[in-house]
């Protein structure tokens, strides 16, 4: 008979639309973060080092690089005879068939999946925070307080709180109230999207509330839970935790891992963060380069100057090339005589020679100024640019650009260039 | 692909000097990444040979936790895969391996339960790339009974630590000598032989019986005007890691662009075992010039035309030259270590000096280590 104490659905479906041309083909748990990881390594690795050794990961937007990369689950010794990791994608059904509509709805179509495993809990996770948790300690915070749903909350300064979903507990930490984006929040403990839900539970919310549109943890399953009088209770957590929903707030995140000693640290031994690698030599800095607080992934080549970067790895930076400030990921080729200041460049992109990137005063996006903003250059994947090319702030590149794209040899701050279309 | 792989991986040199003392020369790091028989297996791997048996025997615990499981190179099958046999006490037997010979010959039933018509035997100190098929094509056409991979070493090279060989216009080996005082030829043996199963388990056999253990004296020398031995040449990078200064200059050959285009980019990959650590970082005051540097470092001094392991620290104003450091070392602040090769696990103090001035220096410091 199989059973499992608690199996994990991790929520992996969402585009991400505030990561702009950087969720355009891959979904935003797929992005990578801290120049060799992708985003969900790190709720993955937190399951592996907790125990939690069955997880359904749910995808649904361009789920390609997610799939390639979870694969069988090797990287994370979720490879299980039973168990293990299982990608869900939505299915066709007999009747209602339907793309996953919410967080919830996504849980409900797959019922069978988690009923497969006979649990006593399920872990509710989403793929796109940068955090390590340990989900067993929560567990045994749900047992003791003999909750139905534990939420993990975490304090944020109470100025912000209302860009939060909000809880109001009593001394126990049991749920009194809860409020969505609060305009006078009256706590200032922030949910994190981590719900640990006694199977019981779950199950007779999720079928309970089968026909809601759209059905949503934070604003259907939680308030029917909460309306029931089951107990609900918050866990507070006080470790590093980041979401990384916005441009700014991922460069942010990622610029944090090269202080000295960050406070979200990989170097620990004992809570390790694992990736699939499919590059395995090391790194080359060759003759006359600088490199100087950054970090840098396997097998790149370093033939410029990188100044306080994130670095991935495959990446070849040529002579003279000035990088300060930067993410560029896995595979991109940058020529040499080439400046990138701020610049978030992602996966397989050639640069050519004597490009300039993030030049000259800020402008507001013209398109997107939401997504675009804090002085970032954003380059999609698999873009190139031509050689000679200077490139504003807040500007965004994503395609296969030549010459006559940009007159003047330039891209003024604050423009959007996207040659969509597939490649020929 | 007709043929299972052995990997010959049981040697322990002499010529190492202390860097063998933990670990066979099999399992020595090679190129900030990898172990030297992850060359070995990546082309058998690569080659399509599905069945593999590693013999190992000197100080296998760093080898056998290498091997731990072998999805790295692909070999997690259910039929085939890897297996790594050590010596063991038999009804039979209750020797060590007294030779490579005696290592397959005590291991025979692996050969006889197969049904592969060829071998491919290779050892597991050597840094190339091969495609096993290529010799086993030249094996058949040449109608073979047994094809020895060679190279031509520069007419400058000292070979006498190879065995050397001489083939005549045809290719069919005439003389083969093991470690000449006086070499008669610059073509050495790479170790990589590829011989029909079935004339294997016969020629072990034989061997066996008269109590002879070493396939090169035993076999290859004894057997050469018998039997139709020829050599295929291999033209590409090669390297034997059999002693300190091949070993220094094999890790120095990938700060060279061709070499590491070579094995790194190019077609097809070798693989390792996956550490699992984070990228290498560099603080304030890193000075890195033409050197490798694998990932886990966190560098905070000079590095100049050196190859650093995985997770190595160095501290802040050290200067580290033309050396080799090992996994996960630690070099304390002001450290200078100069034409070394730093044992892996090290702790060195701060304020060290370490400098090979007659050739490369092997340093093995076991301190207290304070983590920062």
């Amino acid at each position: 008979m199989i059973k499992k104490e608690m199996i994990a659905m991790l929520l992996a479906g969402g585009q991400g639309s505030r990561l702009g041309v950087l969720t355009s083909k891959v979904a935003k748990p797929a992005v990578s973060f801290g120049g060799k990881y992708r985003i969900i390594d790190f709720p993955l690795s937190n399951c592996i080092n907790s125990g939690v050794d069955t997880v359904g990961v749910l995808t649904q937007y361009q789920p390609l690089r997610l799939n390639t990369h979870i694969g069988i689950g090797i990287p994370w010794d979720l490879d299980r005879n039973i168990g293990g990791v299982t990608v869900l994608p939505p299915y066709e059904k007999i009747t209602n068939s339907e793309w996953y509509t919410g967080t919830a709805n996504a849980i409900y179509q797959n019922l069978d999946y988690m009923e497969s495993f006979n649990p006593e809990y399920v872990l509710i996770l989403s793929g796109d925070h940068i955090y390590k948790m340990d989900y067993e300690v929560m567990l045994d915070f749900h047992k003791e307080k003999g909750a139905d749903v534990t939420i993990a909350v975490m304090p944020v300064p109470m100025e912000e709180a209302k860009r939060f979903g909000i809880m109001i507990t009593d001394e126990n930490r049991r749920i009194t109230d809860f409020e969505e984006k609060p305009a006078n929040p009256r706590s200032n403990l922030a949910s994190m999207g981590i719900y640990i839900f006694n199977w019981k539970a779950l199950k007779e919310a999720l079928l309970a509330n089968a026909e809601q549109p759209g059905l949503d943890f934070g604003k259907h399953i939680i308030p029917y839970c909460h309306g029931k009088g089951e107990p609900l209770y918050a866990y507070e957590f006080t470790g590093y935790w980041k979401d990384v929903g916005t441009l700014n707030s991922y460069w942010q995140a990622n610029m944090e891992l090269i202080d000295i000693v960050p406070e979200f640290n990989l170097y620990e031994e004992y809570w390790k963060i694992y990736t699939r690698s499919e590059i395995l030599p090391p790194q080359y800095i060759a003759d006359n380069t600088v490199v100087e607080r950054s970090i840098i992934g396997e097998g790149s080549e370093i033939y410029g100057k990188v100044y306080n970067s994130v670095i991935g790895c495959g990446v070849t930076i040529g002579k003279d090339t000035i990088v300060r400030d930067s993410i560029i990921m896995n595979n991109t080729n940058i020529g040499s005589g080439c400046e990138l200041y701020k610049a978030i460049v992602a996966e397989n992109v050639e640069i050519g020679n004597y490009v300039k990137l993030g030049i000259g005063e800020e402008a507001e996006n013209e398109t997107d100024p939401h997504i675009y903003n804090s002085g970032i250059v954003t380059i999609g994947e698999k873009s190139v640019i031509p050689d000679n090319i200077t490139v504003g702030k807040n500007s965004c590149i994503f395609g296969v650009t030549s010459l006559e794209d940009f007159p003047d040899k330039s891209l003024a701050s604050g423009k959007t260039l996207i040659k969509a279309g597939d490649e020929k | 692909m007709r043929a299972i792989g052995i990997v010959l991986a049981g040697g322990n040199s002499f010529r190492m000097k202390e860097l063998s003392q933990k670990r066979a020369v099999c399992a020595m790091p090679i190129a900030g990444s990898y172990r030297s028989i992850d060359f070995a297996l990546s082309n058998m791997s690569n080659s399509h040979i599905q069945k593999v048996a590693v013999f190992t025997q000197y100080n296998a615990r760093s080898l056998n936790e290498h091997l731990s499981s072998s999805k790295w190179w692909d070999f997690g099958r259910k039929q085939g895969g890897l297996s790594v046999f050590t010596p063991a006490v038999t009804a039979e037997s209750n020797f060590w391996y007294r030779g490579t010979a005696d290592a397959i010959a005590q291991n025979l039933s692996f050969l006889k339960n197969s049904h592969e018509p060829y071998v491919v035997i290779a050892s597991g100190d050597c840094v190339y790339k091969m495609d096993y098929n290529k010799v086993l094509e030249y094996h058949i056409a040449k109608k073979a009974d047994i094809t020895v991979v060679c190279k031509d070493m520069g007419p400058d090279v000292n070979v006498d630590r190879y065995g050397t060989v001489k083939m005549n216009e045809e290719s069919r080996i005439e003389e083969f000598e093991e470690k000449p005082v006086v070499a008669k030829s610059n073509t050495i043996s790479c170790g990589i032989y590829v011989v029909r199963r079935r004339q294997l388990i016969e020629m072990i056999e034989k061997c066996a019986e008269e109590d002879r253990y070493d396939f090169v004296k035993d076999i290859l020398i004894r057997y050469k005007n018998m039997k139709r031995i020829y050599g295929y040449k291999l033209h590409d990078y090669w390297s034997n890691i059999a002693t300190v200064d091949d070993y220094f200059n094999t890790n120095m050959d990938f700060l060279n662009a061709e070499t590491r285009n070579y094995f790194f980019k190019q077609y097809p990959d070798i693989y390792s075992k996956v550490d699992d650590l984070p990228p290498a970082k560099y603080n304030v005051g890193a000075q890195i010039k033409n050197s490798l540097i694998s990932s886990g470092c966190i560098v905070n001094g000079t590095v100049e035309d050196s190859v650093i392991f995985k997770k190595t620290y160095i501290g802040n104003n050290c200067y580290i030259k033309n050396s080799i450091i090992l996994n996960d070392v630690y070099i304390g602040d002001n450290t200078h270590i100069e034409n070394c090769i730093v044992e892996s696990h090290d702790t060195i103090r701060a304020n060290s000096y370490h400098a090979g001035t007659d050739g490369i220096k092997i340093v093995i410091e076991r301190n207290d280590r304070y983590v920062i």
